[in-house]
């Protein structure tokens, strides 16, 4: 089957981070009694692999992200990126989080220039915070305050602040879900052309089939929470796709299906 | 209509027939005008029971209170007009209120002296007794600015450590809790047997009484500080320093300004006790000094003063503050 062939050859020179979930288990602590979360998932996604998780709110989807990015460890089994265990975040594995949360006290800019600064290349990197503002459509509103900005505005914000790191694993929880329906279609055609341009992998979380189907070369679709990997679906229709198309209707179906079912099981 | 004069505005285009700008003054306005006029003539025309040395300034400075209003209300660009309009009223009060203080003292002395001076009483305090004052002010400041920035500092530093770091918090946490409400004036024997001088024992007193405010605010402003803020810095690669002046800093400082008023408030009181328990100089120690004498006019006169230089100080912390967090009030930034 076809993955990663469709997409164009990485341009920026950013090679996409692999990532592997072995046996993972993880759970909260409620009390004195434990709320599961994730259930033994095992997930292998390639470099460079664009991937689309599914599941009922609350089922674990942004945990498991969270454990991706190295902010959480998770309580049972291994989370690896190119195949060595995760100890903590680090700035080549981007979560692009469910809320913008921008800093309210900096303006676009300086949110932007956030992770440059932290690691100390604002100075030589700085003329890439134009580039990543021009590149979400923001320019113009580099001094703004986040909260002149409207939530598409700072989501978009959000994404920047993420992109403009070059990240190799870009892990993106919900990021459309706020937006109008106008303003995610442009969105949507905007994150895959990023990720053909950047060669960065996705792990895109949304509760919006379509997009998945629109913008995913895999689908994990999960269970009701404690999250059990339900089914994987390949997608093999060659970008940019279109919505209508008989094949992806067809997958949406089983999809649907899959995903009505999840709360039964 | 409540017209008293029109002005002619010049015209804006050449050749067309000249514009007319009708600018009225307001009922509220009129009414302030009159007032102070009104005050003038009581002070000036009722003649006072005991002689008093500066009547006539009294008068000469209400019909100024009279002049400026009604030149400001012509001569005001238009956009400044409702911020006059606006304080009308407080303009009008304030003769009135003086007229009725000036009436029940200085013209008919149904209120006793030495108690109820005039208010010609405390003019003259200011007028012949400004030096002292302003030695006493001076003195003041310079007791309460030093203490206070050093309370401010180090409880900056102290509410952070605690409010970061909970290997700090455990230690720090419960003594500022145990020994926070403690009123600071309550250390002033200990204080001034302890330090080498009054001038010290003040200054290590009012520091003290802005340091617990000020420390318990920025804890807790920093331990409020949402964690996803940190989250994000997290992943960006922002070492604990980075999160510490970066992140939690900035996240608390609308508490810590909090903190800082309520300390201001503190120093004051201790300010005014300690110069009048050991300093000896200083606008606290001035009421006493007036007080031993019976000299109400002067002990009211320090009180006026003490009100201004007070608000002025926290209108000062409100300006910095209305600057540094431009972002949170949704102000423009300037
Ligand atoms: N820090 C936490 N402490 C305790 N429980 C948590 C915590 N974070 C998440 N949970 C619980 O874990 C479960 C999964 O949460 P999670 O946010 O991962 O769901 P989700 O799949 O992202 O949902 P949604 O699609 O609505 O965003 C929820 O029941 C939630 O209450
Ligand atoms: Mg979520």
């Amino acid at each position: 089957m076809v993955t990663a062939t469709h997409k164009t050859a990485p341009e920026a020179g950013i090679t996409g981070i692999s990532v592997q979930l072995r046996n993972l288990s993880h759970w909260f602590d409620k009390g004195s009694e434990r709320l599961p979360v994730l259930d033994r998932i095992d997930l292998d996604v390639a470099a460079g692999e664009s991937v689309a998780l599914l599941g009922p709110s609350g089922c674990g989807k942004s945990t498991l992200l969270r454990l991706m990015a190295g902010l959480d460890a998770p309580r049972e089994g291994k989370v690896g990126a190119d195949k060595v265990r995760i100890i903590g975040p680090d700035p080549s594995r981007l979560l692009v989080f469910q809320d913008p949360t921008l800093y309210p006290w900096r303006t676009i800019r300086q949110n932007i220039a956030l992770g440059l600064e932290a690691r100390g290349l604002a100075c030589e990197h700085g003329h890439r915070v134009e580039a990543t503002l021009k590149q979400v459509g923001l320019e113009g509103f580099g001094t703004a305050l986040p909260h002149e900005l409207s939530g598409g505005m700072a989501q978009r914000a959000a994404l920047a602040r993420v992109l403009v790191n070059d990240p190799g694993l870009l892990l993106l929880d919900e990021p459309l879900g706020r937006l109008d329906a106008l303003t995610r279609l442009t969105m949507q055609a905007e994150l895959l052309r990023l990720w053909q341009d950047a060669g960065f992998t996705s792990i895109l979380v949304t509760h919006d089939v379509e997009e998945a189907l629109l913008l995913a070369q895999r689908i994990i679709i999960f269970s009701a929470r404690p999250a059990r990997i339900l089914q994987e679906i390949r997608v093999d229709a060659p970008y940019p796709r279109h919505r209508d198309a008989p094949e992806l209707q067809n997958l949406r179906r089983d999809i649907l299906e899959t995903l009505g079912h999840s709360h039964e099981l | 209509m409540n017209t008293m004069s029109t002005t002619f505005a010049p015209t804006e285009a050449p050749g067309t027939a000249p514009a007319f700008r009708l600018r009225t003054m307001s009922h509220t306005n009129l009414a302030a005008v009159a007032a102070w006029g009104g005050a003038a003539a009581v002070t000036a025309a009722w003649p006072d029971q005991t002689s008093w040395l500066r009547t006539s300034l009294l008068a000469i400075f209400e019909v100024l209170g009279a002049l400026s209003l009604a030149i400001a209300a012509f001569a005001l660009p238009a956009e400044r007009l409702p911020w006059l309009n606006r304080l009308a009223p407080w303009f009008t009060a304030l003769p009135i209120a003086l007229s009725v203080w000036e009436m029940l003292t200085a013209k008919t002395g149904l209120l006793p002296l030495p108690f109820f001076p005039p208010p010609q009483a405390i003019l003259e305090v200011y007028t012949d007794d400004n030096g002292r004052l302003a030695e006493s002010a001076a003195r003041s400041m310079i007791l309460l600015v030093p203490g206070y920035l050093a309370g401010a500092l180090t409880g900056f530093a102290i509410g952070v450590a605690v409010g970061w770091s909970r290997a700090v918090s455990y230690w720090g946490h419960p003594i500022l809790r145990f020994v926070g409400p403690l009123p600071a004036t309550a250390w002033l024997p200990i204080a001034f047997f302890f330090l080498p001088n009054s001038w010290s024992a003040s200054t290590f007193l009012i520091a003290l009484s802005t340091l617990f405010p000020v420390a318990v605010l920025t804890s807790s402003g920093i331990k409020s500080v949402s964690s996803s803020y940190y989250d994000i810095a997290r992943t960006l690669g922002a070492n604990e320093r980075f999160l510490v002046t970066r992140v939690a800093v900035p996240a608390a400082l609308p508490h810590v300004f909090v903190g800082l008023f309520m300390g201001l408030g503190a120093s004051f009181a201790v300010l005014i006790i300690a110069e009048m328990m050991g300093v000896k100089a200083g606008l606290g120690w001035y009421l006493q000094w007036a007080q031993g004498w019976a000299a109400y006019a002067n002990l009211y006169a320090d009180l006026v003063l003490m009100a201004l230089l007070f608000s002025a100080i926290i209108s000062l912390l409100f300006f910095v503050r209305d600057r540094v967090l431009a972002w949170q009030k949704g102000m423009v930034r300037w």
